[in-house]
């Protein structure tokens, strides 16, 4: 009787528990109703401090997840509730646009470049011509290199098409470790995981993954450009809709640029769309 | 520390173990006390979870759930929104994988009432609910409680499905465990780290308290 009495309460005051915690969070945890932005993992660093701007000038926030580029255009034919979509490769959002998903073919925002990278302590040399890495990869240096996921991720894309160029692909592809998108090849590399790999140019010129090595740009003409475009999705609403002209003003390309990325109006746009 | 992550993940926990538990206790009564054919087949079906990878059970619900399906179209016109990458969807998908942390627990712990206690019953003139109410869930309450408390801790933890159906968008889907996923990418080992040891601290006490409570309830019973 006593054990039946004590399993009581405790059962009736674990009920309790539960249903505070419940309708507690329902009522404040999912009220705020923010528009949710789909960014590319290149945008990590410097979308945030885009949408600080753009809290302090309009009082008002949006929540922005990061990803690979091909996965959000799968979840936003999925349904996905994104209300923008700054992709890393223009051919997603246009593909989108061309199936119906957006509400325009939106507009270029940034050109993104990538970098070869390695850690501290590495046995890499990081140099644009990607020479060391060919030695590396005869002389045993190299045991990993981090790339992003060529299925779905455009820095990945690009990483395979320069590796390709350059005659390193056969041989490196034993030694790859893919990264789910750029960021996080590029967190394999900045922790020594992995003795280099290629990532977005945004990412290692941010202090949290300069600090942690070396880097250099690869020759742009050596891949396709990075042309970065982003579009409302259909149904977005006016805060998203702010959030997308904000994204194209003077202040926020100052962030744009100071991590690297080159504007459009800074490039032969023409001559850029026919490389493609 | 994202707190709107954790309180996402403590509110799937607890909407989730809610739902379960009559779940539970129906499946669980029937599995412990009839009979019937494929008996073997629904028992294997409960368990299967238990052993199937994440990402297989998630390919399926977003197969399922998407805007192409059935399922997912029937919700886009009764909602007007979509149900995958939702908090309904993660809920739908956290109440199929955890249905083996609820359902085994009760089903064993009606099975430990002897069947003369339940023919008692039944001969004192008690209908079925009443017999249920006031003899077996007393009875079997130890069990309910560990299944409640295996499921939540299993949802707080739960990654691959939720990733997959859920995407990671912020006060929606992104439960803690996707939160430390993310800020790991994001080279923000401060918060990853906060993130996983209060997860293992949370996780640890939990299977500490089930196994001191089944440990005390046991003697005090026994």
């Amino acid at each position: 009787m006593d054990a039946q009495h004590a399993i009581g309460i405790a059962g009736r005051a674990f009920c309790a528990a539960l249903i505070t915690v419940t309708f507690g969070w329902s009522a404040g945890g999912r009220a705020a109703e923010a528009p949710v932005i789909a960014a590319a993992s290149d945008l990590q660093f410097a979308l945030p401090e885009i949408v600080e701007m753009f809290a302090a000038d309009t009082g008002s926030t949006v929540k922005v997840s990061f990803g690979s580029s091909g996965n959000f255009a799968r979840q936003i034919r999925q349904g996905a509730p994104y209300e923008l979509f700054l992709s890393a490769d223009e051919g997603f959002v246009l593909d989108l646009f061309r199936e119906g998903f957006m509400r325009d073919d939106g507009v270029l925002y940034a050109l993104g470049r990538i970098v070869i990278f390695a850690p501290l302590g590495s046995p890499l040399h990081a140099d644009s011509s990607l020479d060391d890495l060919r030695t590396g990869l005869t002389d045993g240096r190299l045991a990993k290199f981090a790339i992003a996921n060529p299925a779905h991720a455009p820095y990945g894309q690009r990483a395979e098409e320069v590796l390709r160029r350059r005659g390193l692909w056969d041989a490196i592809m034993p030694k790859l470790v893919i990264g789910e998108n750029v960021s996080q090849a590029a967190q394999f590399a900045a922790s020594s995981n992995t003795q280099g790999g290629i990532i977005a140019y945004s990412l290692a010129l941010s202090p949290r993954v300069s600090a942690r090595g070396t880097f250099a740009l690869i020759p742009e003409d050596w891949h396709a450009p990075l042309r970065q475009r982003m579009a409302l999705i259909k149904g977005a609403g006016s805060l998203a809709t702010r959030f997308y002209s904000f994204v194209r003003r003077d202040a926020a390309r100052v962030v744009f640029r100071k991590y690297g990325f080159v504007l459009p109006h800074e490039v032969d746009l023409t001559e850029a769309g026919a490389a493609r | 520390m994202d707190w709107t992550a954790l309180g996402l993940s403590l509110q799937l926990g607890v909407v989730n173990v809610l739902c379960l538990v009559p779940v539970g206790i129906g499946v669980g009564r029937v599995l412990a006390y009839r009979r019937f054919r494929g008996k073997g087949l629904a028992e294997a079906a409960v368990a299967l979870p238990l052993v199937l990878p994440p990402t297989v059970l998630g390919y399926y619900l977003l197969v399922a759930f998407g805007a192409a399906s059935p399922i997912g179209h029937f919700w886009q016109l009764v909602f007007d929104q979509p149900l995958v990458f939702t908090f309904e969807a993660l809920l739908i998908a956290s109440i199929i994988f955890n249905l083996p942390f609820a359902i085994q627990p009760m089903q064993r712990a009606f099975e430990a009432i002897p069947p003369e206690v339940r023919e008692a019953a039944a001969c004192c003139g008690m209908s079925p609910w009443r017999a249920l109410l006031s003899v077996e869930l007393p009875l079997a309450w130890p069990g309910i409680v560990t299944a409640m408390v295996l499921s939540f801790a299993h949802t707080l933890g739960e990654f691959g499905i939720v990733l997959m159906v859920g995407g990671s968008i912020p006060g929606e889907t992104r439960t803690i465990a996707i939160a430390i996923y993310d800020r790991v990418q994001a080279f923000d080992e401060a918060a990853a780290g906060q993130m996983s040891a209060l997860l293992l601290a949370l996780s640890l006490s939990v299977i500490a308290l089930t196994f001191a409570f089944s440990r005390r309830v046991g003697r005090q019973l026994g």
